[in-house]
């Protein structure tokens, strides 16, 4: 597949699994809670493209995304939001936790900003190791609020850690918007006083986000180091938890949305694809979310004594 | 073969360097681990001999840097991350309770965080508030954290050993008197299993379970107590979680009579767990006297006169156990002169 191919894929992928999540949520049998990724595909997809299988990821609890993007099951992933015991967590983690350690798709942690450090000390484990591999951050805009997310760009710098800080800036925190929380939208140019490269991609470009990420995981494969700090703007298209659309609320106008809904970044990417070769790659994902969500239906649930293992690891 | 005695700040520092040369994925790192005071001397030398990538001071980011513990263990590290205070580990409960305690479990099994936590409780010479807490029942209601404080330099390099090698996280609990303490440590590698506890002095009388530095205080409260006849039982449960109930369970059905003294608040702690534990084990007609001991409920005063009044010691818990093997009376005056390594103890920390 060539690298358009491959992220049309990608981005079509998250957006049709979320799309049937979104189909089936009203019957009840995914009982959790989704944050779903429609409209912010680009980033997860584009970030993951340009990594390789043994650089890790961790996201956060709209984990859909980077879950699919980074190769993660989909069988598994649809059977976790049914809460059955196939599921990635077996039935314990629920749509904010998908992990495949497999695939070194991590993180997934309802609190805001928790993962960060995790991909720092990731990379500090792969570096002692003499091993090039890149861990990536990935957070929103909110995330940049706490503490943790500073104490982790300051120990990251100091110690040139192979990792990428990947803000995903929606301008939401749920639904409060970015200049109600903070005095300016310019968190790039405050990571950039930690002494780290800073790229910011103002449009939600796939491409821009995979070049970028592709460049820092250059740098770490020739043996330089890290930290980078990738910013890609984009916009969430539906409410903050669950699969409406939410304009009729008034906390943010349709006319503010109404340009990144125009460059949709799957209809973007799908643009440079040739429309046969799209054909293929959409029935093939179409063919993948069918056997998932069969799967989901017909596996069974854990046994309840499943309730007490794992608390501990022998 | 003669006894070896070394201190318990030695033990960790032996039990620390034998697992970091047994094993390229321990690290150990904190505020202060790689200064020339060595954290009490428990990390003395093994700069020198493991270099600043295994052994590392860390900026002030109590947050981040446990965060960074987690995510390096998750990527097959074992870290130790030391923390001079007990106090400044509320700083590090959000990444240990939401995300080391339920990586396991909330990840279906598929990960797993191998992590030590040290901490240090400080007590005496006007250490005061935020320098003296005693905060292991915090981490003793989360489920998927071990929580364990010995008492004894042997079982404190035996269980930092097994500690390290557990693929949990596991909350490691020093108190700052106990480091000047000596006792008899093997040279050789050896682990103290969790969930074992050791009886320390055995009696017939009362059953006194005495937590980290209170299982010291508890012997010496026997030794008053010999003056009145009473024989009473020492037991350190050295691990918290788990808990060796079936110890704590064998010597009260002997001595009929259970003291819990911490070095730490009573309400909602440990006392009142390893109560109510061994109480709910009892069988139907099995009855027994219980007490607690610990901090007073206030903050800790540096001013010694009200600092003595606010901990427990060999006296006030010796005439405790004395009036519960005498229906209540208190007619007893332990004679008792405060202990070496408190009268001896200089900071200023």
């Amino acid at each position: 597949m060539t690298l358009e191919e491959k992220l049309y894929a990608s981005i079509y992928r998250i957006r049709r699994v979320e799309e049937e999540v979104s189909a089936v949520y009203p019957l009840d049998k995914i009982r959790s809670p989704v944050h779903l990724s429609i409209g912010q595909e680009a980033v997860a997809a584009g970030v993951c493209e340009a990594l390789g299988k043994e650089d890790t990821i961790f996201g956060t609890y709209r984990s859909h995304a980077t879950y699919l993007a980074k190769g993660g099951n989909m069988r598994k992933m649809i059977a976790e939001l049914y809460g059955k015991d196939a599921g990635c967590c077996r039935g314990k983690g629920g749509s904010m936790h998908l992990i495949d350690p497999t695939v070194g798709a991590l993180g997934g942690s309802a609190v805001v900003a928790t993962t960060i450090p995790h991909a720092a000390g990731w990379a500090f484990a792969t570096k002692m190791r003499g091993q090039r591999h890149v861990s990536v951050a990935m957070f929103g805009d909110g995330a940049v609020e706490e503490g943790v997310f500073y104490e982790t760009l300051n120990f990251a710098s100091l110690k040139k850690l192979p990792v990428i800080f990947l803000l995903e800036n929606n301008g939401y925190a749920i639904h409060s918007p970015l200049l109600t929380r903070q005095p300016a939208n310019n968190i790039a140019e405050r990571a950039a006083t930690f002494g780290m490269p800073v790229t910011v991609i103002e449009d939600g470009d796939t491409m821009g986000i995979y070049n970028a990420t592709a460049k820092a995981v250059q740098t770490i494969r020739e043996g330089g180091t890290g930290p980078f700090f990738i910013e890609a703007r984009i916009y969430r298209w539906k409410e903050h938890v669950g699969i409406g659309d939410d304009w009729k609320f008034g906390y943010r106008s349709q006319d503010e949305a109404q340009p990144w809904l125009e460059r949709d970044p799957m209809k973007v990417i799908g643009a440079k694809v040739e429309a046969a070769r799209r054909k293929e790659i959409e029935e093939g994902i179409e063919a993948e979310i069918k056997d998932a969500f069969e799967f989901a239906e017909t596996t069974p649930f854990p046994p309840v004594t499943e309730l007490l293992t794992d608390v501990y690891r022998n | 073969m003669a006894e070896r005695i070394i201190s318990y700040a030695e033990a960790i520092r032996e039990a620390t360097h034998q697992e970091m040369e047994r094993d390229d994925s321990v690290i150990t790192f904190g505020l202060g681990v790689d200064d020339f005071k060595g954290i009490y001397g428990t990390t003395k030398g093994l700069l020198e001999k493991f270099g600043p990538d295994r052994l590392f001071d860390t900026p002030l980011s109590e947050d981040a840097m446990t965060g960074v513990a987690i995510g390096a263990a998750m990527a097959g590290l074992r870290p130790i991350h030391v923390h001079i205070r007990m106090d400044f580990l509320l700083l590090t409960v959000n990444q240990l309770f939401n995300i080391a305690a339920k990586t396991s479990y909330m990840y279906g099994g598929s990960l797993q965080v191998p992590l030590v936590v040290r901490s240090i409780i400080g007590k005496s010479w006007g250490q005061g508030a935020q320098h003296s807490q005693g905060l292991h029942s915090l981490f003793m209601h989360i489920p998927g954290l071990k929580v364990v404080a010995p008492s004894t330099p042997h079982d404190a390099k035996g269980c930092l050993i097994e500690a390290i090698r557990d693929n949990n996280p596991v909350m490691f609990v020093e108190h700052r008197l106990l480091h000047l303490f000596h006792g008899h440590v093997p040279e050789e590698s050896y682990t103290t299993p969790f969930g074992k506890a050791r009886i320390l002095a055995p009696g017939s009388d009362i059953t006194m379970v005495g937590i980290s530095y209170m299982a010291a205080d508890c012997l010496r409260a026997k030794h008053l107590l010999d003056q009145t006849g009473i024989k009473a039982e020492v037991i350190d449960p050295i691990s918290l979680v788990p808990f060796d109930y079936d110890a704590v369970l064998e010597s009260v059905r002997r001595t009929k009579r259970l003291l819990v003294v911490d070095t730490a608040w009573l309400n909602c702690g440990a006392a009142a767990e390893i109560i109510t534990g061994v109480l709910e084990r009892l069988n139907p007609g099995e009855h027994i006297q219980v007490r607690r001991m610990g901090f007073a409920p206030a903050s800790c005063p540096p001013t010694k006169i009200l600092e003595d009044a606010f901990y427990p010691d060999p006296a006030s818990i010796a005439l405790t156990a004395y009036a519960m093997c005498n229906d209540g009376k208190t007619d007893w005056t332990p004679d008792y002169k405060e202990e070496k390594e408190i009268a001896e103890f200089r900071g200023p920390f």
